[in-house]
């Protein structure tokens, strides 16, 4: 099979992706670690984590787009996968305080004591160990999302109508998490984080193996995406984002494809989140509020629909500028300036950052060939060949 | 009951008292019809006569409130889903041209092929030859090979159609529902999709939807005309077109 023109440069921007993710994974940490502070080179601890941050974003704007890109599912409640990741993470890490917490009680988190609980509810045993707590990183956004799936796709449920229950999910979720006896630290959430494998989480060496770690996290994800949407499966599901009843005549299942590439998407989530809360030492219920959700939808539009490299590019973009103007005199204008982007990118950028270049250089790389054979392609293409009889 | 132990007819397709109604309007109204293996026939029809509801129901998109609709003698369609049916071996090609426009023609093909179509087989798919092989075979036949790596979306409208009959081709099944195979083709276009046509009834049973009536007569086959959800006239070409109802109801004195 001759690969196609678009295929091939989406290849090029992969190498160009992995190969800058990992001279990151690599560099920085290092540059954090082994040159003095205050060095023009050396990166400060704060722009560590403040990166770190990014890369968990730019692995949910890749599960986003997998869905959202490439099958044509719009979910309007991701950050419900990337949140419950992060809780999982979370729940771990607060068992690892252990008796340091300010009631020094060597069971109970502290907000369990607080809150008069007597014993450690069910649903948390297990979270000291750390393989345990990472299993469920993977596997409660996944089966949430299995059995969601599970109802929504085989009763049909597509377009707008599933984006509006995915908001309901996420925000059926928040309102959950802010109860405090559903047993997850309620408004507060789970925070005061002191270890992580044996690893002070403040320490800056952790901060940069986290960074690392994340890094490595993304290329595992893009390479996942990439296998995925470059076998066949990944043209079916393109069948279906483009034809999706059409599919179902050709003898496809849609709803299982829906359903494994949304399962897939939300374990990634899932581990974008857990990779996030030991960065930002914090993880409370506002992370399923469903503008989270929206905004990470964004990122993928800007970035580029279907592209893989741009949904990683424009998490980072989007989320640079956020950090740039939601501090100093622009503040109050930042979600002003976030609709105004997503609203100009859809008019002048529909197909995104990544994706306005890919067609540009296609265009400019069939010009230089096509000048070659240019009148007479023209007039093949309208007539027919005739028939051999 | 969804397969019978013994054939209860011998028909490739066998449609006994369909009804099917929309918000009271009654789109197909006491439908039978039968199909032989092997056989092609061509349905003509006024606008709203039921014809695309018709293969609605029989690739069971729409399921009828009641009647009968057999599959190869064994098979009841109306309890089984669009992916359950195309798997029986029942391909339909759409009115309008329906083909997945931002792949390439090959690739097109490669969707169609009848291969396993689970999750993990396509996961896990890895080409073969007899697989190109038979794409080449089917570019071939639908003049495209030259086209194979150019986009579906980049056809022009009559390459778009001759695509998605090669579609049907890949897809190998036993009937295939042809809906208005030469709506906006030239005339040298539409003999040679008859040429086609014939060629695929060769080893395929047909069905044609088409008011192109030159192209109809090009087939030569047995001729159904229905008018409001039912069938009003069936035998040749020139039998039908002689009918008094059908002139009055379809082809105008």
């Amino acid at each position: 099979m001759t690969p196609h023109m678009l295929t091939r440069s989406l290849d090029r921007s992969a190498t160009i992706f992995l190969a800058v993710v990992a001279a990151c994974g690599i560099l920085i940490p290092l540059s954090n670690l082994l040159l003095p502070a205050g060095s023009f080179l050396q990166v400060p601890t704060y722009l560590v984590a403040l990166w770190g941050k990014y890369v968990c974003y730019a692995i949910l704007a890749l599960s986003i787009d997998l869905i959202w890109g490439y099958c044509g599912i719009l979910s309007l409640g991701h950050g419900a996968f990337f949140a419950l990741g992060g809780y999982a993470m979370g729940m771990y890490l607060m068992r690892q305080i252990g008796t340091r917490g300010v009631y020094g009680n060597p069971l109970l988190p502290d907000f369990m004591v607080f809150l008069n609980y007597s014993k450690l509810p069910w649903y948390w045993y297990g979270f000291d160990m750390f393989w345990f707590a990472a299993l469920m990183v993977l596997v409660v956004p996944g089966l949430l999302a299995f059995c969601f799936g599970w109802l929504a796709f085989r009763s049909r449920v597509t377009g707008v109508y599933l984006s509006i229950i995915t908001q309901a999910m996420t925000y059926a979720l928040l309102l959950a998490f802010f109860r405090n006896d559903f047993g997850f630290g309620g408004n507060n959430g789970l925070t005061d984080f002191k270890d992580i494998l044996g690893f002070n989480v403040q320490a800056e060496g952790t901060r940069a193996a986290l960074f690392a770690l994340s890094c490595l996290a993304l290329i595992v994800a893009f390479l996942i995406c990439r296998s995925v949407v470059s076998s066949k499966l990944g043209k079916v599901l393109i069948a279906i984002r483009d034809a999706e009843s059409r599919s179902r005549f050709l003898g496809y299942r849609v709803e299982s494809y829906k359903l494994f590439v949304f399962t897939l998407s939300a374990c990634m989530a899932g581990v974008a989140g857990a990779l996030y809360v030991p960065q930002v030492g914090i993880i409370n219920p506002s992370e399923f509020a469903p503008g989270n959700s929206i905004e990470a939808v964004i990122w993928v539009a800007v970035g580029g629909r279907g592209t893989l490299v741009g949904a990683a590019l424009g998490a980072v973009v989007v989320n640079y500028a956020k950090t740039l103007f939601t501090s100093g005199m622009l503040a109050p204008y930042w979600l002003f300036m976030l609709g105004a982007l997503f609203i100009l990118v859809t008019l002048l950028l529909p197909k995104g950052i990544v994706g306005t270049f890919n067609a540009w250089w296609d265009q400019s790389k069939e010009k230089r060939t096509a000048a070659i054979s240019a009148s007479a392609a023209a007039e093949d293409g309208v007539t027919e060949p005739k028939m051999a009889e | 009951m969804n397969v019978m132990d013994t054939r209860a007819t011998s028909a490739m397709l066998y449609l006994d008292g369909v009804h099917v109604s929309f918000d009271g309007f009654h789109a197909i109204n006491n439908l039978s019809l039968t199909l032989a293996p092997g056989e092609m026939r061509a349905i003509i029809g006024p606008n709203g006569a039921g014809k695309t509801t018709m293969m609605d129901i029989i690739t069971g998109k729409t399921k009828p409130d009641e009647g009968t609709v057999l599959f190869d003698g064994v098979t009841d369609l109306t309890r089984l889903d669009e992916t359950r049916i195309a798997e029986l071996g029942i391909g339909r090609k759409f009115q309008k041209p329906t083909v997945f426009e931002s792949q390439t023609v090959q690739d097109n093909l490669l969707l169609a092929l009848n291969v396993d179509h689970s999750v993990r087989g396509t996961l896990f798919w890895r080409g073969s030859k007899p697989e190109s092989e038979r794409i080449d075979k089917v570019l071939e036949t639908i003049r495209l090979t030259d086209a194979r790596d150019r986009l579906a979306g980049s056809l022009s409208h009559g390459q778009k159609q001759w695509l998605e009959i090669g579609m049907l081709l890949a897809q190998d099944p036993k009937l295939l529902l042809v809906d208005e195979p030469v709506a906006g083709m030239t005339d040298v276009e539409t003999h040679l999709t008859a040429e086609l046509l014939k060629e695929i009834n060769k080893t395929h049973t047909v069905m044609v939807v088409e008011h192109d009536m030159t192209f109809v007569r090009e087939l030569g086959v047995k001729v159904t005309c229905l008018h409001e959800g039912t069938v009003l006239a069936e035998g040749a070409i020139d039998q039908v077109s002689s009918n008094e109802r059908v002139i009055e109801v379809y082809l105008g004195r």
